[in-house]
């Protein structure tokens, strides 16, 4: 029956999943140079960068809700898990970051990361949710700027705190913040914890959940008027997205050596900015979590290219002064996949390993419809 | 109509104001089990608007629907849905980026009983709760006559398509009573024998209580038992449908003294 072909799908995707999984512990055993200073680095950044913008397409794409405030759960996320860290050094739980104690420690502060920043989706989602549109959007951006300024000025987490800087508390000395060995030693567990966050979001999308927060979006007084409990699936899927966020949190606390709350900040200029996130999720396709995943690792690439890329100082110096900003540049990505991609790379469809031989089909209906309808729309032309 | 039998929606003095407007005033129906009303009036004459407070949309300022015996004043609209009236509405609104068969099923959703666990660790108890809200959403798409359809995003059936799979949707919350908002708008002749076939298909099966707002005369001297006219938030005349339609409030309501 249908489900038994479903399940033969998801055993596909398990098995290239477990391939996934192998190839990039493998990368991380076998080390050389440019594996330790580029690609390791790159992993990590775009292992938080994937789970950030599926975690958004929940809320944006699935339920249909603008929120600009999704950093500030993920700076919830970084501090909840260094102060974790910082106190089990205290306690001398660990003294070297290797042993098997320290990985516990890593798993403990992922998931109180998580935990934390869900609680606090909870509690903004509560009364944030009852607003609709434009409000919820102004809402969450005003709480993304709060939560940066709260943090500041906690004096247990303030900006010098958990910085390189002092010597007692320092996150890369005794917390999370990863050297490159650290990063080549546990590349695995950034992959893993993207598989299996990845893995939830999407068992939570294919099933009766998923299927009442896309009638929300789509029409929320016939959601009601079909038994949906639209405040209560709201709120649900929030608290999810906040979860998932704050895990995203403990990945950055792990991968950079000080946590300061501007680099969380709305006015922050570089790729991490819940903006960007949102033009990440509208780039991949509102509504396609593999669409995120494309979308998070293009965008990345394209960041890394303008910043690191050879081929800009090759390019004419009008040009190059214009790649000194990446905003602007990504502005005109963004405008280009509008034009040519309304949708996003993905429109709402998802990647599967098992529809790959229907490719060229679908790619031949793309242009003999759109050749259909330049057709139509000369054939139009003439009547006038 | 037998006395003895107990009315399964019961409103008493039901009325809504807003502001210094009395949109409905003091309305009253008792719908039998089984049994198909007509509820007609000119147009802004407060149809939709006592549709709305039957679903829970608007909280009613005076009055209360009681269904089965039970009050549900104060409660939202999931919780109608939960005790059981359902409704379709006079301008569509289906779950258009989702498809036909997705549609019914999330009116099922109320009644699968599998937990967040379960979906993420996909248990049996997910499979079979699936399997089981795919049949049934099978089975009322069949009766619908949607059955074919079933994988088309609903944006794209055709408009008395649409107006079928909504009826089909308020079915799938396993209701004891149905409002149907003007469910022949919009349609040709055919569509609406059609329709009209549906409806009664509906009543034989499920033995529910109709509540239905129609502007095609001949649809509704046809189906309807009994027939309530409203007029100004008003009741005007309610009877058998012959009575209606030489009632002269009614007729002066409809063209005028």
């Amino acid at each position: 029956m249908k489900h038994t072909q479903t399940k033969k799908r998801y055993l596909i995707n398990f098995l290239a999943l477990i391939v996934v999984f192998a190839v990039i512990t493998l990368m991380g055993q076998l080390g050389g140079g440019t594996m330790k200073l580029k690609i390791a680095p790159s992993i990590w950044q775009c292992s938080y960068l994937i789970i950030m913008a599926a975690s958004l397409n929940l809320v944006l794409g699935y339920l249909g809700q603008l929120s600009l405030g999704h950093c500030g759960f993920m700076a919830v996320g970084a501090y909840a898990a260094a102060l974790i860290s910082l106190a089990f050094q205290r306690a001398g739980f660990y003294t070297d970051k290797a042993g098997p104690a320290f990985l516990l420690v890593l798993l403990i502060s992922i998931i109180v990361a998580g935990i934390a920043a869900a609680l606090l989706g909870l509690l903004v989602g509560i009364p944030a949710l009852r607003l609709k549109g434009d409000y919820l959007a102004i809402i969450t951006l005003g709480f993304g700027m709060i939560i940066v300024n709260v943090i500041n000025n906690l004096p247990f987490c303030g900006q010098q705190g958990l910085s390189q800087g002092s010597a007692s508390s320092a996150l890369y000395a005794n917390g999370l913040g990863f050297s490159n060995d650290q990063k080549m030693q546990y590349l695995w567990l950034a992959a893993l914890v993207v598989i299996l966050c990845m893995t939830v979001m999407f068992m939570f999308v294919r099933s009766k959940y998923g299927r009442a927060i896309r009638a929300i979006r789509d029409n929320e007084i016939a959601a009601a008027a079909s038994g949906i409990n639209v405040s209560y699936y709201k709120v649900l899927t929030f608290t999810i997205s906040a979860f998932f966020a704050g895990i995203t949190g403990a990945l950055y606390a792990c991968c950079n050596a000080a946590l300061a709350t501007s680099s969380f900040a709305f006015t922050n200029g570089s790729i991490l900015n819940s903006v960007f996130i949102v033009v990440m999720v509208v780039v991949g396709g509102m509504g396609s979590l593999t669409g995120s995943v494309i979308a998070a690792v293009v965008l990345f690439l394209l960041n890394y290219t303008i910043k690191n890329g050879a081929w800009v100082t090759a390019l004419p110096s009008l040009l190059q002064n214009v790649f000194t900003y990446p905003m602007l540049v990504y502005s005109i990505a963004l405008i280009i996949v509008i034009m040519f991609r309304p949708k996003g790379i993905m429109g709402s469809r998802e990647f599967a390993l098992c529809d790959i031989p229907r490719w060229p089909g679908w790619i031949r209906g793309y242009f003999t419809s759109r050749a259909a309808n330049k057709a139509a729309k000369k054939e139009a032309k003439v009547h006038e | 109509m037998s006395e003895e039998r107990m009315p399964i929606l019961e409103t008493m003095h039901l009325g809504i104001s807003f502001g210094g407007l009395h949109a409905v005033q003091d309305f009253n129906l008792k719908l039998y089990p089984g049994e198909l009303v007509g509820l007609i009036g000119p147009n802004g004459a407060g149809k939709t608007t006592v549709f709305n407070l039957l679903t829970g949309v608007y909280e009613p300022t005076e009055g209360t629907v009681v269904l089965d015996g039970v009050p549900l004043n104060g409660k939202k609209t999931y919780q109608f849905v939960e005790a059981g009236i359902a409704r379709t509405f006079q301008n569509i609104r289906l779950f258009h980026d989702m498809t036909v068969i997705e549609n019914v099923k999330v009116a099922c959703t109320k009644d699968i009983r599998y937990n967040l666990v379960d979906s993420i660790f996909r248990t049996k108890k997910y499979w079979q709760a699936e399997q089981e809200a795919t049949d049934h959403a099978m089975e009322l798409l069949e009766i619908c006559g949607l059955a074919d359809k079933a994988d088309v995003v609903s944006a794209n059936l055709p408009y008395g398509q649409q107006r079928k799979l909504e009826i089909a949707r308020a079915l799938a919350t396993n209701m004891k009573v149905l409002l149907l908002d003007e469910p022949a708008a919009g349609m040709n002749p055919t569509e609406t024998a059609e329709l009209l076939e549906v409806i009664n298909t509906i009543r034989d099966r499920f033995g529910v209580a109709i509540l239905l707002i129609e502007h095609d005369m001949s649809l509704v001297m046809n189906v309807c038992e009994r027939i309530q006219v409203i007029d100004y938030g008003q009741t005007i005349a309610c009877g058998l449908p012959d009575e209606i339609a030489n009632n002269p409030r009614v007729i002066a309501a409809y063209l005028g003294e």
